[in-house]
Formats: structure tokens, C-alpha cells, sequence
């Protein structure tokens, strides 16, 4: 038996921050692809409060959530490979502080930025532009988030390099332009052309398929 | 200001700034309390915690922290001599740090809607969320626990933290709706963690005193209703 498994799903960007943090550290990983239609009765033996993935299980043990499984892969396999967090109690403060900010403002907000229509679309277009504002500050002057190496935060922020760039191609907008938000871009330029980064996130066709269907179905559903 | 003067931006009907300040109180650290107006907000809070605009914030020296979990595994890693927060187990660590987010992110803000919601119906279903959450925190604490008196063992926890400081408000509400949400028939062993936490001497002294917090509450209800309107 394996002693780390990992449930997943190829397109989502949670579950490949999983992915990159035990490749980046060289992690040997059994991988079981989820279904979200029909979850498996493993998924929600393991995560019976969400039921959702990424999953990780070591020796048995389930672990959930992408951040709680970041910091318990760093945590655990902290002498192998780079470190995904940093040392100092300041700048892990601050690796902590962005993906929250990530995940409970940014990618809420970019999704409904994409899939809604009308008033609600403008106001989160708005609300967008705002974040990403604050995410080019922050990153200005940097290669990485992380400083010179990809860290947490890259990792996290991810989802805005990879898939949202495909939302705004199949939706037709362009909140994320280089006029505006220069130093994001050059980032995003860095992360997606990084030759890890490259072999660990979705292939882009099918990213696009999904999204495309997604779309179709967004829009059938407002008609009906 | 000197690099190790430690000062909080903070009010007492906060739970969230209660995590800093049983964190603070664990480790015995010295700090100044800075206390926030919220409505308006202070210049020092938009300027220190520009992105979010909220309290806590931990004002350490030069650095500047916000978000009261990340302040609270900053202070455990700052002051490491201290007694331990976060348990010194990765897995263990994981499970508290799990539990933790659930408790931000799918726990809490049901406890909130109770102070604006007005449609009956509503309020019920609500009111069954929060219960059958704290029936889930009573398995959790069963296995964390191990028998002993705090989530974190023998002594105060994150996790009992990260619970610990809704406790007043819990109560508030439960005075306000005329419904028990933490009882001893349906969650006996978190009804006694509940009276073990608040007479811990680290929380004790800052936890709000609930008939005043309950007086305070009835005009909050009306300000966040507000807040949530233009929000929209």
C-alpha cells in the first residue's frame, strides 16, 4: 500500500497545489482521480465533512483542505526538497496572509467575474480590478511571490495564472491586462513558462473544454 | 517605537481579537491595547490593514499582522519558548488548523446571519446548522482531546481558541433567540469545555461580560444589517 495517496481531481486548481507541493519536494504519491458527479465511497470516507477534494491520506491518516495539506507537507517532509514555506515567523505570516486573501476574496470574486451577466457582472469586474490591484503591489520588484523561488503563495495564486486566464478567453473579457496590472503579469509570464510549473498544471485544451461546457451550461441555466 | 513594544488594534466585542489576546496572555507577553473605534473606522486600522480594514492587528516592532489565526501561529512561532499553541504533532497540527477553517468558514457565519436574519423559517433552519455544526466540534473534541479538559490537551489549544472566543456571543444569541445552542443534552462534553475555557486564567479577564455584550448587541444588529445593504 501506498503511504501517501492522494484524491483529485485534473482540473482543479486546489488539488493541484497538492500535486506541485509533493512533486516540488519529490514526494512519491498514489493518485486517485475523483469524479465530482459521483464521488467515491473513499472521498467521503475521508472527507465526510466536505466531500470534496484534494484529499491527501498519509499512512492512513486523511488530511483535507489545500492549505492545512501545504502546511502538513512542509511540516512533515520539511529536510526533503525546497521548503514551500519560509523560516522566519514574519514571512510565514505573510505566506499564510496571501493565499487566504486568494481564496476567500480573489477567486470568489474572478469566478463570478466571469460566469455572471449584467449588473452583477460589473460589480464584480470592479471588485476584481481592486484585488488584483493589491496582488501587483505586492508582488512588484519580485520574480516570485516567494522571492526568488516559487513558495506558497505562488502556488496558491496559481489559479489566477492558469485558470482564469482560460475564463477570461471563453467569456470574452480582459480584466487581467498588462496596462493595469504590469507586475501581475510579469509574474504570471515567469510562473506559467517555470519548467515545473509547466509539467504540473492541466493541459490547456482541455482546461478549455471544460470551461467551454461550463459556460454553456451557465447560460442554459439563466435561459431556462 | 521600539522593535519588540507589541500593540493590538482591538475592541472588546471582538471575538477574533480575543484569539490575539489569549495568545498573547499564553505566551506573557507584554502589549499595549489600541481600542478600534469600527464605526467609522480609524485611520491607524485603514492604514495597517489596508487590504481587509479589519481587527485585529498586530503591531510587532516594524511588522505589521493581520488575521487573527495567522496572528495567533505568529505569536506561537515569535514567543517559541512559550507553552506550545499549535500542537507539536504535523498531523495533529493538521486537524487543528483543519477544524480551525471550518469553524471561519462554514460554523461562523451562521452564527452571524442569526443577528440579522428576521424570516422565521430562516432563522430555523440557521439555528439547525449551528447545532448540527457543534455536534460535529463535539466528535472533533472527543478525539482531540483524548480525555482531557481542552481541545489541546491538558492546557489551552489553538483550536480551543479558534472556538473559545465565540463563547460570549454564543450565549448572547442564545438569549436573544430563547434557544440553547451549546447545551449539556445534546453537546455534554463541549457544555463543560465550554465552563473550563472561560475560567482559564489566559481568558478569563478578557472575555466579554455577556449582559453587557448582550446590551451592546442590540443596536450591532441594526448596524450590520445596514452593513450587509450596501455591501450588496
Amino acid at each position: 500500500m501506498a503511504e501517501v495517496k492522494l484524491l483529485g481531481l485534473w482540473g482543479s486548481p486546489f488539488s493541484r497545489r497538492v500535486e506541485m507541493a509533493l512533486k516540488l519536494k519529490g514526494i512519491e504519491y498514489e493518485y486517485f482521480e475523483e469524479d465530482k458527479k459521483n464521488k467515491s465511497p473513499l472521498l467521503l470516507k475521508y472527507n465526510p465533512v466536505h466531500k470534496k477534494v484534494p484529499v491527501l491520506v498519509h499512512k492512513g491518516k486523511p488530511i483535507a483542505e489545500s492549505l492545512v495539506i501545504l502546511e502538513y507537507i512542509d511540516d512533515t517532509w520539511g529536510d526533503i526538497g525546497p521548503p514551500i514555506l519560509p523560516k522566519t515567523p514574519y514571512e510565514r505570516a505573510m505566506a499564510r496572509f496571501w493565499p487566504k486573501f486568494i481564496d476567500e476574496m480573489c477567486i470568489p470574486t474572478l469566478r463570478r467575474a466571469s460566469w455572471s451577466e449584467g449588473d452583477e457582472k460589473e460589480k464584480a469586474k470592479n471588485e476584481a480590478a481592486t484585488l488584483l490591484k493589491i496582488l501587483d503591489v505586492e508582488v512588484k520588484g519580485k520574480k516570485f511571490f516567494g522571492g526568488e523561488t516559487l513558495g506558497l503563495v505562488d502556488i496558491a495564486a496559481g489559479f489566477i495564472a492558469c485558470w482564469f486566464g482560460v475564463m477570461e478567453e471563453i467569456v470574452g473579457t480582459q480584466i487581467l491586462n498588462k496596462d493595469e496590472f504590469p507586475n501581475l503579469c510579469d509574474w504570471i509570464e515567469v510562473f506559467n513558462n517555470d519548467n515545473f510549473v509547466k509539467q504540473n498544471l492541466p493541459p490547456r485544451d482541455r482546461l478549455v473544454g471544460k470551461y467551454e461546457a461550463h459556460y454553456q451550461a451557465v447560460k442554459q441555466a439563466r435561459a431556462a | 517605537m521600539a522593535s519588540n513594544e507589541v500593540k493590538l488594534l482591538s475592541s472588546w466585542i471582538s471575538p477574533y481579537v480575543l484569539r490575539a489576546k489569549i495568545a498573547l496572555n499564553i505566551k506573557r507577553v507584554e502589549f499595549e491595547s489600541i481600542p478600534e473605534t469600527l464605526f467609522p473606522k480609524s485611520d491607524l486600522l485603514l492604514k495597517s490593514n489596508p487590504v481587509h480594514k479589519k481587527i485585529p492587528v498586530l503591531i510587532h516592532g516594524d511588522r505589521i499582522i493581520c488575521e487573527s489565526l495567522v496572528i495567533v501561529q505568529y505569536i506561537d512561532e515569535v514567543w517559541a519558548s512559550g507553552p506550545g499553541i499549535l500542537p507539536s504533532d504535523p498531523y495533529d497540527r493538521a486537524i487543528a488548523r483543519f477544524w480551525a477553517a471550518y469553524i471561519d468558514d462554514k460554523w461562523f457565519p451562521n452564527v452571524r446571519a442569526l443577528l440579522v436574519i428576521e424570516e422565521d423559517e430562516a432563522k430555523k433552519a440557521t439555528l439547525e446548522q449551528i447545532t448540527e455544526g457543534l455536534v460535529l466540534l463535539e466528535e472533533t473534541f472527543t478525539k482531540c482531546s483524548k480525555g482531557k479538559k481542552f481541545f489541546g490537551g491538558d492546557n489551552i489549544g489553538y483550536l480551543d481558541i479558534a472556538l473559545g472566543c465565540f463563547l460570549a456571543w454564543l450565549r448572547v444569541l442564545e438569549r436573544i433567540t430563547d434557544v440553547i445552542l451549546l447545551g449539556e443534552t445534546k453537546t455534554p462534553l463541549l457544555f463543560k469545555w465550554a465552563l473550563d475555557f472561560s475560567s482559564e486564567p489566559v481568558v478569563q479577564p478578557d472575555m466579554p461580560d455577556i449582559d453587557k455584550l448582550h446590551e451592546y448587541s442590540k443596536g450591532f444588529s441594526q448596524r450590520l444589517k445596514a452593513f450587509d445593504k450596501k455591501k450588496k
